[in-house]
């Protein structure tokens, strides 16, 4: 039970602030939307992302179960660490101004003006572009939340409670956004990112090695132990991407 | 096709980024599960690789973005 807990509480957390960062990301985009053509083609657009996501996870899902677990542990903590540590180093090189901030207004502003410019060129057209904006942003968004819940929740009949810090997480961000009407740029991106980043991989490097047959000590608690690890390392690893900007104005 | 093969192309990208620290990482994948399947006894040490490797890819691959 204890052991039980060691895993979900950091699985659900995960889940929460990772799907926090997409809805956000998705949110820019559907508002973008409605703001220059209405809220009908960001709204329909958005919901046949969402269906579509819906028909992908109601064919897929069934799926898991027949998958053997090692083999499922192998593959779903490979590609964890593939998604989890490339979330990592860009939070890294973010964090030591290696590459400029995510801009949650500056994104906005930008597909803003991408709309106006494709509705001086062909108005007619606009609602299905503006439609098709909002369900590629939902679809792939979305495709990045259900990913997230599958790879921390299927190794260990985790689903549920994974499942449920997303859809809290992306309840919560459409919640907001309905009441603001505009995009959530003050939402600290990179620190979540860094956050979900390290649990991602510590999740990867734990779930890859029960695929390989490695038998980690502590078992489930070695998980926290790679999250300590992971984010000792990406601090070092920030404080060491400044420096050479420091000597250099030196 | 250029939607398919661009929703393609985005998909590809939620999982690599930078090439180089992919490919890192999948070979440090391949040296662990090689260890845990010779030596069996022994599969703390492939562990031990999967973890440290992992960290050094990541290391590698910031430091790599530095210089550029």
């Amino acid at each position: 039970m204890t052991s039980n807990l060691a895993l979900v509480w950091p699985a659900v957390t995960a889940a929460f602030l990772a799907s926090l960062v997409e809805a956000v990301e998705a949110l820019t985009i559907v508002l973008a939307v409605a703001i220059v053509r209405g809220w009908r083609p960001a709204g329909l657009g958005a919901l046949a992302g969402l269906a579509v996501l819906a028909l992908i996870v109601t064919a897929l899902g069934p799926l898991l179960d027949l998958v053997p677990l090692r083999l499922l542990q192998l593959v779903i903590g490979i590609l964890l660490l593939l998604f989890g540590m490339r979330w990592l180093r860009k939070a890294i090189l973010r964090a030591a101004g290696v590459i400029p901030l995510h801009d949650e207004a500056a994104a906005f502003a930008t597909e803003t003006a991408e709309l106006r410019e494709q509705a001086r060129r062909n108005e007619a057209r606009l609602d299905w572009i503006g439609a098709l904006t909002t369900f590629k942003a939902v679809l792939l968004e979305g495709l990045e939340v259900v990913f997230i819940v599958i790879a921390l929740g299927a190794g260990r009949g985790m689903l549920v409670p994974a499942s449920v810090g997303a859809v809290a997480a992306c309840l919560a961000v459409a919640a907001v956004g309905l009441i603001v009407h505009r995009p959530l740029a003050r939402v600290p991106e990179n620190t979540l990112k860094f956050a979900v980043g390290i649990m991602l991989s510590a999740f990867g490097v734990f779930w890859t090695g029960e695929g390989l047959g490695v038998a980690w000590p502590g078992a489930d608690f070695a998980i926290v132990i790679f999250a300590a690890i992971f984010l000792a390392v990406s601090v070092a690893a920030v404080a060491l991407a400044r420096r050479p900007k420091a000597e250099a104005l030196s | 096709m250029t939607v398919l093969t661009n929703a393609l192309r985005e998909l590809a990208g939620l999982f690599v980024d930078d090439g180089a620290l992919a490919l890192v990482i999948i070979a440090v994948v391949v040296l662990a599960g090689m260890v845990a399947t010779l030596m069996p006894d022994a599969s703390l040490a492939a562990g031990a690789i999967l973890l440290f490797g992992c960290l050094a890819a990541l290391l590698a691959s910031v430091a790599r973005a530095v210089r550029r």
